[in-house]
Order: C-alpha cells, then sequence, then structure tokens
C-alpha cells in the first residue's frame, strides 16, 4: 500500500478537524499548513511526472469486497494539473481567510478543508463508487458554508443548491450501481474503472446510463437550463468559499465527462454527444449575454462561468479525430479555475471600497487610487476574455479548432461567446475600476496582505500563459485515447 | 393420569436449550426486573432495574453471539434459531439498550413503574425474538401477539399526558385490527397447506400459487405484517403513535419492531413462500413504490420532529422492501443491512429529540432544535449526522445501505426499484436537510418567545413536566414552585437549561459515531448481513 495520495487526500480534512477545535486566532493558520502541504507534495508530482507512464502513485487496496469497492487511487495527465489547480486555489483562499477571519472560523475552516479532501478525492479517484462517494461529500461543506456563513436567505439558497445538485447525484448513484452491476452481470462486481472499460455495456444500456452521468454533470457546473440554483448561492455564499467552488468544484465535472462518460460511455456518447453540443452552445450564448447584462458582480461572475464551461462541455464534445477539442477543454478548464478564483477576491477588494456594495453600478473610478489593485485585476481580466498570448487563449483556439473541424455550423456560433467574453469581461473592468468615481466608492491601495492571496493566483496565470504546454503535454496522450475510443 | 403424564414426556420433543437460551435469559430478566421494580427504595427502582435490565440484554446478546453459527430447528422445529435471527436479536437488543438509556430519567417509566416498565421492554423483544424465530404459524403469532401488547401499554405509560393514552388506545385499536388481519390470514394458509410448520406450507406453495385460498390466505398475512412494518397504504396509524408515544418509546418502536416486522417478512415470504413468488411479489413491489411515495411527500409538511421521523421511517420501509422483493440472498443482505444502520441513524435522532424536550419545553417541535449548532456540539452534530445519513449522503453508512440496495435491485431485474429508491431519496433531502437547516441556521428563539413558553410550563404541560422531572424535581407537585423559579429567569425554558442527562447524550453521539464507521468501513457490519442472507438457503 502506497499512502502519498492518501495523505495528499486526507491532509486537509486532518488540519481541518485539528483547526476545528483551534483558537479564532489560530484556525486559518492551521488550515494554511493543511493547504500548503498537498500543494507542496503537487509541485514535487508535476516535476516527478512521467507523461507516458500512464496511471502513477497508484493506492490500490481492498476496501468493500461484498461490493467490489476498491480504494483505488491514482495520478494521470488528466487529473494531475486540476490537482494543482485545487491546490493553488485552496491555498489562495486560505491566505484569505488568515486575513479575513470569519466567525466560528474553526468550524468555517473544518467545512472548507473537508471541500477540499472531497474534491481532491474526486480528481484522483480510480473506482467509479469511490468517485460518486467523493463527488456527493463534495456538496456537504459547502451547504453548511452557505447555510452558516452566507448572506441574504442563506438556508434557502443552501438547500436549492443542495437539492438540484443532489438529485442529479442521486441519479448518478444508481447509475454508477447499474454500470457496475450490468457491465458483469452474474459475475464479481467490480467499481475499478478499468473493469468497467474493459467490460463495456451495450448500446442500449450505455444511453439510458450516459443521461444520469450527464445530468449529475450539468447541474454541477451548471450548464443551460439546469442553473437554476446557481444565482442564490452565488449571491449568497462567502466569496473565499465561492473561489474555490467556482474555481474548482465545477471543474470536477467536466472532468468526470473526460474520466467517466467517454471512456465508459462511448457509443452513447456518439448518439449523445450533438445534444450535448447543442447545450453547450446555448450555455456559452445565454450564459454571456447574461453576464453583461448582470449588475451584482457575483453574478456576472457566476454567468461567465456558466459560458467558460460551456466552451469545455463544446471541446469535451467535440470528438475531433486528433483530440484537439478535448485537450483545449482540460487546458480550458485549469484556466477558468485560475483566473475566476482571483476575480472573486477582487470582487470582494471592490465591495470593500464601495461600502459593502456589490453592485457594479455602485462602482466606479477604483482604479484611481488603487492602480496595483487594477493591475490585477485587468491582468485577470484579459485572461478572461481569452487575450492572445493567455493561456485561455490556447484552450479556447483549441476548442475552437476542434469543434470547426467535427460540427462547423456549432463552431461558429460558439465563437460569437469568445467576442461577448470580451464586451463583459471589459464592462465589468471598466464600469469598477474607470468612469466617474461611483457614489459610494471611497478608494484606497490593496494592502501588502491582499497581495498575498492575489499576486501568486496572478503569477501562476502569466506562468501558465507562458508555458500552456506543460499541462497539454501531460494529459494528451489519456485525451487522445480516450477520445479515439469513442470515435472508434 | 400418570400414565398420561409418562406419555407426555415421552412425546414432547427434544429442546436444544443452548439455542433458546436466548429466548430464555429475556423470560427470566423481565420476571426478575418486574420482582426487583415492587421495591420501595427509590433508588432501587430508578437505578438498579434499569442496570438489571441492561444486564439482561447484554446477556442475550451474548447467548446469541454464543449460538452464532448454529443454523438449526428448536423446540420441534417451531421455531429456527439461525444467523437471520441472532442478527436480527442484536438489532432488538440494540434498539432495546437504547430505550433503557433514554428512558433512564423519563418520566414516563416513573409514571408506570419503572419494574412494569421495564419488564414490558424486555417481554415485547422476546416477542420479537420469536416473531422472527418463528418456523410455525402459531409460534408466530405468539410471537405477533407478545410483541404488540406490551407496546400497548408502553405507548400509554406517560399517564398524565393526553396525547400518550391516545397513542397507547390508537395503536391498541388499529393494532388488533392489524393482528386480527393476520390470524385470519394464517387460518387460510393453514387451511390450503393443511399445516402450520413453514415446511407444510413450502411444500405445497408452487402448486398452489394460483390457488384462490392460499392467494387471499397471502394477501391477508401481507396485509397484517404491513401494518407492523408501517408499510403504506397500511401506515397511518404511524404519525399519530410515534408523536403521542413517550419519546423513548418511540425511539424503541420505530427500530425494534420494524425490523422485527421485517425479519418476519423475510422468514416468512422468501422462506416458506418462495415458490408462490410470482403471486406476492408484484403486490410487494407496488406496496414499494407507494410507501416510499406517501412516506416521503407526507414528511415534508411535517414540523414535530417525531411525526416527521415516523413517515420518514416509513420510506424508510419502502427501501427495504425492495431489498426483500428481488428475493435473492443478496437482497436479503442488503435488507438486514440496512435495518441495521436504520437502528443507529434512528436512535441518534430519538435521543437528540429526547434530550431536547426535557431542556425546552418545546415538545419534540423542529423549534427545540434551533440555534443547536452554535453551542450544544454534542447534540447538533449526532442529529447532523443522523439526518445525512437517512438521506444517504456519503461517509456515512446511509450511502452504503442505498447503495447495498440498489445493488440487489438492479442485480435481480428490478432496475426501475433503484430508480424509485433515488427519487425518493431526493425528495427526502427536503425535509432531512430542514431538521440540518434548524440545527445550523436558525438562531436560538429570543427572550421574547420563551416568555409565551412559561405558561405551558406552569400548567402541568407534558412537556414541562418532562423538564421538570429530569431536572430532578417531582412531576406536577411542585407546578407553583416552577414558576415561580422559572419567571425570573424566562430565556432558560425555550434556550433549555443544561439538564445533566450524559446517558442521552451517550446515546446520540455513540450512534453518530457507528454511523460514521461504517460509513467508512461497512464491512464487518457486511459479513453479518451476508451470512444472514445465507441462512436462507432456499435462495441464490
Amino acid at each position: 500500500m502506497t499512502i502519498h495520495l492518501s495523505i495528499l487526500v486526507f491532509f486537509p480534512a486532518l488540519m481541518g478537524l485539528v483547526s476545528a477545535f483551534s483558537p479564532r486566532s489560530l484556525a486559518p493558520k492551521i488550515l494554511l499548513v493543511g493547504t500548503l502541504i498537498p500543494l507542496a507534495y503537487t509541485i514535487y508530482m508535476i516535476t516527478d511526472f512521467d507523461a507516458g507512464a500512464g496511471l502513477q502513485y497508484v493506492t490500490d487496496d481492498a476496501w468493500i469486497t461484498e461490493l467490489g469497492i476498491r480504494y483505488k487511487l491514482g495520478i494521470d495527465g488528466l487529473n494531475l494539473w486540476l490537482i494543482a489547480l485545487t491546490c493553488v486555489v485552496a491555498f489562495a483562499s486560505a491566505v484569505w481567510l488568515s486575513v479575513r477571519t470569519p466567525e466560528r472560523a474553526g468550524l468555517f475552516c473544518f467545512h472548507f478543508a473537508l471541500g477540499q479532501t472531497a474534491v481532491l478525492g474526486a480528481f484522483v479517484a480510480q473506482d467509479l463508487a469511490l468517485f460518486v462517494l467523493f463527488f456527493d461529500l463534495m456538496l456537504v461543506p459547502f451547504y453548511f458554508i452557505v447555510g452558516q456563513w452566507g448572506s441574504g436567505d442563506r438556508a434557502a439558497a443552501a438547500l436549492k443548491m443542495v437539492i438540484y445538485t443532489l438529485v442529479g447525484s442521486l441519479l448518478m448513484l444508481a447509475a454508477a450501481v447499474a454500470t457496475a452491476v450490468l457491465s458483469n452481470p452474474g459475475g464479481e462486481l467490480s467499481f475499478v474503472l478499468t473493469d468497467l472499460q474493459a467490460n463495456l455495456l451495450s448500446e442500449s444500456q450505455q444511453k439510458w446510463l450516459f443521461v444520469a452521468f450527464a445530468l449529475a454533470f450539468l447541474i454541477k457546473m451548471p450548464a443551460f437550463p439546469f442553473q437554476g440554483w446557481m444565482p442564490d448561492a452565488y449571491r449568497s455564499m462567502p466569496l473565499p468559499a465561492l473561489a474555490f467552488f467556482s474555481g474548482v468544484v465545477s471543474k470536477v465535472a467536466a472532468y468526470g465527462f473526460l474520466k467517466l462518460v467517454l471512456p465508459l460511455f462511448p457509443a452513447a456518447t456518439n448518439d449523445w454527444n450533438v445534444i450535448l453540443l447543442i447545450l453547450a452552445v446555448i450555455s456559452i450564448l445565454y450564459g454571456s449575454i447574461q453576464a453583461f447584462t448582470q449588475t451584482n458582480a457575483r453574478l456576472i461572475l457566476g454567468y461567465s462561468s456558466i459560458a467558460q464551461l460551456g466552451f469545455i462541455t463544446l471541446g469535451i464534445f467535440a470528438i475531433d479525430a486528433s483530440g484537439q477539442g478535448a485537450q483545449g477543454a482540460l487546458l480550458q478548464s485549469i484556466n477558468h479555475g485560475l483566473v475566476v478564483a482571483p476575480l472573486f477576491f477582487v470582487v470582494a477588494l471592490l465591495a470593500e471600497r464601495a461600502e459593502g456594495s456589490e453592485d457594479i453600478r455602485d462602482y466606479g473610478g477604483i482604479a484611481f487610487r488603487a492602480p496595483v489593485l487594477a493591475a490585477l485585476f485587468l491582468i485577470v481580466a484579459l485572461a478572461t476574455l481569452a487575450m492572445p498570448g493567455s493561456a485561455n487563449f490556447a484552450g479556447e483556439f483549441l476548442i475552437l479548432l476542434g469543434a470547426f473541424s467535427s460540427v462547423q455550423a456549432l463552431a461558429f456560433l460558439a465563437s460569437i461567446g469568445v467576442i461577448l467574453a470580451s464586451v463583459y469581461a471589459l464592462r465589468m473592468y471598466i464600469r469598477s475600476m474607470h468612469n466617474r468615481v461611483g457614489p459610494k466608492v471611497t478608494s484606497f491601495e490593496m494592502t501588502l496582505r491582499d497581495g498575498l492571496v492575489l499576486v501568486p493566483l496572478v503569477l501562476a496565470i502569466i506562468a501558465f500563459a507562458l508555458y500552456p504546454q506543460l499541462a497539454l503535454d501531460a494529459g494528451e496522450a489519456t485525451v487522445r485515447s480516450t477520445v479515439e475510443a469513442v470515435l472508434r | 393420569m400418570t400414565g398420561l403424564l409418562a406419555q407426555a414426556t415421552t412425546k414432547g420433543p427434544p429442546i436444544n436449550w443452548e439455542a433458546l437460551s436466548p429466548f430464555i435469559a429475556l423470560v427470566a430478566g423481565g420476571c426478575i426486573v418486574l420482582l426487583v421494580g415492587l421495591a420501595r427504595s427509590a433508588f432501587i427502582r430508578r437505578q438498579v432495574v434499569p442496570v438489571l435490565t441492561l444486564l439482561t440484554l447484554g446477556a442475550t446478546a451474548g447467548l446469541g453471539v454464543w449460538q452464532w453459527d448454529i443454523n438449526e430447528g428448536i423446540v420441534a422445529n417451531a421455531m429456527v434459531v439461525d444467523n437471520l435471527t441472532l442478527a436480527l436479536t442484536m438489532i432488538f437488543v440494540a434498539g432495546g439498550i437504547a430505550a433503557v438509556f433514554l428512558s433512564w430519567r423519563s418520566i414516563a417509566s416513573a409514571e408506570a413503574g419503572e419494574g412494569e416498565y421495564y419488564a414490558l421492554m424486555l417481554m415485547s423483544i422476546l416477542g420479537m425474538l420469536v416473531l422472527v424465530a418463528a418456523n410455525d404459524l402459531v409460534v408466530l403469532f405468539i410471537g405477533f401477539e407478545l410483541l404488540s401488547i406490551p407496546l400497548y401499554v408502553l405507548c400509554a405509560t406517560h399517564m398524565r399526558r393526553e396525547q400518550s393514552l391516545e397513542s397507547g388506545l390508537k395503536y391498541l385499536i388499529i393494532g388488533s385490527v392489524g393482528s386480527a388481519t393476520l390470524l385470519y390470514g394464517l387460518a387460510m394458509l393453514y387451511g390450503a397447506a393443511g399445516g402450520t410448520n413453514y415446511g407444510d406450507i413450502a411444500a405445497v406453495a408452487a402448486e398452489m400459487a394460483d390457488d384462490t385460498l392460499f392467494m387471499v390466505g397471502i394477501g391477508l398475512v401481507l396485509a397484517g405484517l404491513a401494518f407492523k412494518a408501517s408499510v403504506a397504504p397500511f401506515h397511518q396509524w404511524t404519525p399519530d403513535v410515534y408523536e403521542g408515544a413517550p419519546t423513548p418509546v418511540t425511539g424503541f418502536m420505530a427500530v425494534a419492531t420494524k425490523a422485527a416486522a421485517f425479519g418476519v417478512i423475510i422468514r416468512l415470504f422468501v422462506g416458506p413462500l418462495i415458490d408462490a413468488t410470482t403471486t406476492w411479489a408484484p403486490a410487494f413491489a407496488t406496496l414499494a413504490v407507494i410507501t416510499i411515495i406517501v412516506g416521503n411527500v407526507g414528511a415534508l409538511g411535517q414540523s414535530s420532529l417525531k411525526r416527521m421521523l415516523a413517515y420518514s421511517s416509513v420510506a424508510q420501509a419502502g427501501y427495504m422492501i425492495a431489498g426483500v422483493v428481488v428475493t435473492t440472498q443478496l437482497g436479503i443482505a442488503a435488507t438486514v443491512f440496512y435495518l441495521a444502520i436504520y437502528v443507529v441513524m434512528n436512535l441518534a435522532a430519538f435521543a437528540v429529540i429526547t434530550a431536547r424536550e426535557r431542556e425546552t419545553g418545546l415538545g419534540d417541535d423542529i423549534s427545540s432544535l434551533y440555534g443547536l449548532g452554535r453551542d450544544r456540539p454534542f447534540l447538533a452534530w449526532p442529529m447532523t449526522i443522523a439526518m445525512l445519513a437517512l438521506a444517504g449522503f456519503p461517509v456515512t453508512a446511509g450511502f452504503f445501505g442505498k447503495i447495498y440496495l440498489i445493488n440487489a435491485a438492479v442485480n435481480n431485474g428490478y432496475g426501475w426499484l433503484g430508480v424509485v429508491i433515488v427519487v425518493g431519496s431526493a425528495i427526502s433531502l427536503a425535509y432531512y436537510l430542514r431538521v440540518v437547516a434548524a440545527v445550523w441556521m436558525r438562531e436560538a428563539p429570543a427572550a421574547s418567545t420563551s416568555l409565551s413558553a412559561v405558561p405551558i410550563m406552569a400548567g402541568g404541560s407534558p412537556e414541562g413536566d418532562e423538564a421538570a422531572y429530569a431536572a430532578g424535581r417531582e412531576p406536577g407537585a411542585d407546578v407553583g414552585r416552577v414558576v415561580s423559579e422559572d419567571f425570573g429567569e424566562p430565556s432558560i425554558i425555550t434556550s433549555g437549561p443544561r439538564i445533566s442527562q450524559p446517558e442521552v447524550i451517550f446515546v446520540a453521539v455513540f450512534c453518530a459515531l457507528v454511523t460514521i464507521a461504517f460509513g467508512v468501513y461497512p464491512e464487518p457490519l457486511m459479513d453479518v448481513a451476508r451470512d444472514a442472507g445465507e441462512a436462507l438457503q432456499s435462495l441464490r
């Protein structure tokens, strides 16, 4: 038994448990340690990773033999960089929590750390039941965070979020069990992904199970028309948690498509992919249009996430011969996480300069007295709109390239989204930073401690813009073989 | 005369006393508890009697473990002691032990007389044991009545409270209708099969499957047992009785009676009636769907926690029927596993309700939980874990319970039942999470609302009694003093004075920990459940 990945996954939760019993001032510091160690370990893994060697750092132990569930974890090209993203964003959120400690911080840190553990677990799980377990678990801490520390009608927002997403998850639970049972009828039950991949189901069986899985992931993203829970939850969730939730948790859904749906249901993917592509394009257009009509800064970001995740879905289901769409989707998952998290922190900083208002109509002229903040915001905003030179540009370019080579009409519609992205990103930037000084605005420069949160994230964006190839190389082989299996 | 006696001794069946020992322990313990309960000393009545009850239950469990794997018919094959019987025995004992802890400071046991109260509880457990061990229709009915009659009384033990009496009467009347239905059905089965032993029924089940008498008999038996298991549409008594009965009794009924009812359903239907599956399986599958829907929808609007848990128990019964209906050893194992975890999940919840009932004077209303998360972690977390587990969240035993059941359903072509379970669980989120929200996301009521609660307490209301008694005062006797004492600082009534009740908190925390433990590593419990499933050798 190798325990490397177990440490990576459970260390945050362990530290979270410790911080739950710590005094208020100490709790975020302990959380900081809990996020720092996994981050350091991930960086080590990135340097150590061998792109050609398939699954690495494998932990494979019997867990529940009665149900054929194994405790199997592993790192491959698909999840390596997503894990890095998780650790980076979690670390940034932990720094933020140390600077601005919420009340009952111990419990907050516990929930947050549990969330990180669940996300990491979902990324490294190589067993379907284990994935479902972590995927469902992900929701619990955020339910408590929204319900206890949220603003506005938090209990209702929390309930809405849970019911929406768990309905999908429960269907996925049933579908996962059905997949395992049907793939080896009468034989030994096994949820291990490689076993399931070896005994693919018939096309008619795949069709129905695909729907359950797709529903769970589309709700989680969220994609049109399943975004109903998003506005309330985004409006209510505390910003450090929201940065992590929007930046990372939604990527688990995208990862689920690449890791589970395509390999396990290749025939059904071929049958359904047009529907998924249409939903993706609608998500792009709907999300973009909403993003430049909303005035609440959180919702602008929320709807822009819908658009961005639409791009990611588009790339995954483009299923072009060379797998460029899916590669772009993987890259874009990391990019979007990296840009949306700092944007939420920026929103928090903006709100501090406008009497707590998160409405961009109350903003304006903030850049004048906060040039560093403005510069950082500008970099992130440009990355969001996929400025050439940013990694987002590379990601969107690959996605559209893939889409053009398989479904031209939809790709054309989707490329409108690229233009719209610049509209909403720049609108938000200009409305807050430039223009006349808003009625509520009293601007001041960001502090060094806020810089500790934002600067590393911005540096990561820049680094990634320079070397997107790193992530692409790691995932290329896996992504390509996944797409080829569907095309076959 | 002597000749007759001699003849009788020669005809007496050989009895495996070792296998019978758990039954004997319960009978003996019940008698001792009843006699010791006559003592005048308050110490003996309030402390020694519960301890004796616990010892009896512990002995029963120990003897059960000792007899594990014997798997044989005893007393002329009228009863079967096998791993299914013994696994269910453990469940009854667990429910009983928790009920004793919850009753320790309860006003109900004091009003009924501790000796009687605990002896009745032991007799009821004996009835459950006989019921699930029965291998003969007559023994089945004896067990059924032995289980029910003490419970009718136990429900009414909170004698100065109207709802408790109402609950007991209601349970008596509806339970009697259920018993009569069952007895009628048993008579028909006997008429059709020509014998009361399960072996006789099994021998004719295949050829009689389409026989009208036999079918009607099966239908009536099914209805009678469905009353006890609170399967819709025979569940209407459940919310009223659960709400009215003293909370420790409710907790005991909810877990142990349910397990006993499912035990006998498994034993009878998946045993001798297995060859008539085509007759009863569609009926049961239909009932499962109705039960899941009725239970989950019914629970939605409840503000009384006990009523909510009553409907939730109906829904959970629906999930478990799915495991029975598939008629495989896997299905039985899944059902037994689910029963076991159902016990711990519910007991944690009932323990918290009991604790808050004594502290707040709000009864079992959901508002009694407001603000619990802020300052009572040892009550808040067990309640949270219990609710999340009942809803089937991961890292609680409920998650694997659902996977196990769905797995069993899909495995034998009942995939659609798996979907119904999932849909039911989705509905159930709304009411389980409402409780979680009450614990964590609502503020404790301010002093202004608590003023209105004072008259409730002063009027000698049941909830006030419970609180006063648990705090160490004699109920009712000192109404005036309660008022004068509490009027000065009214806030303590709703936010709850902390009453020392370590045993209740122990039950809550212990059950929550077990729920988590089996959610992380369910293997040991699954082994037991599999052994229980394999006891039914007629199945694959």
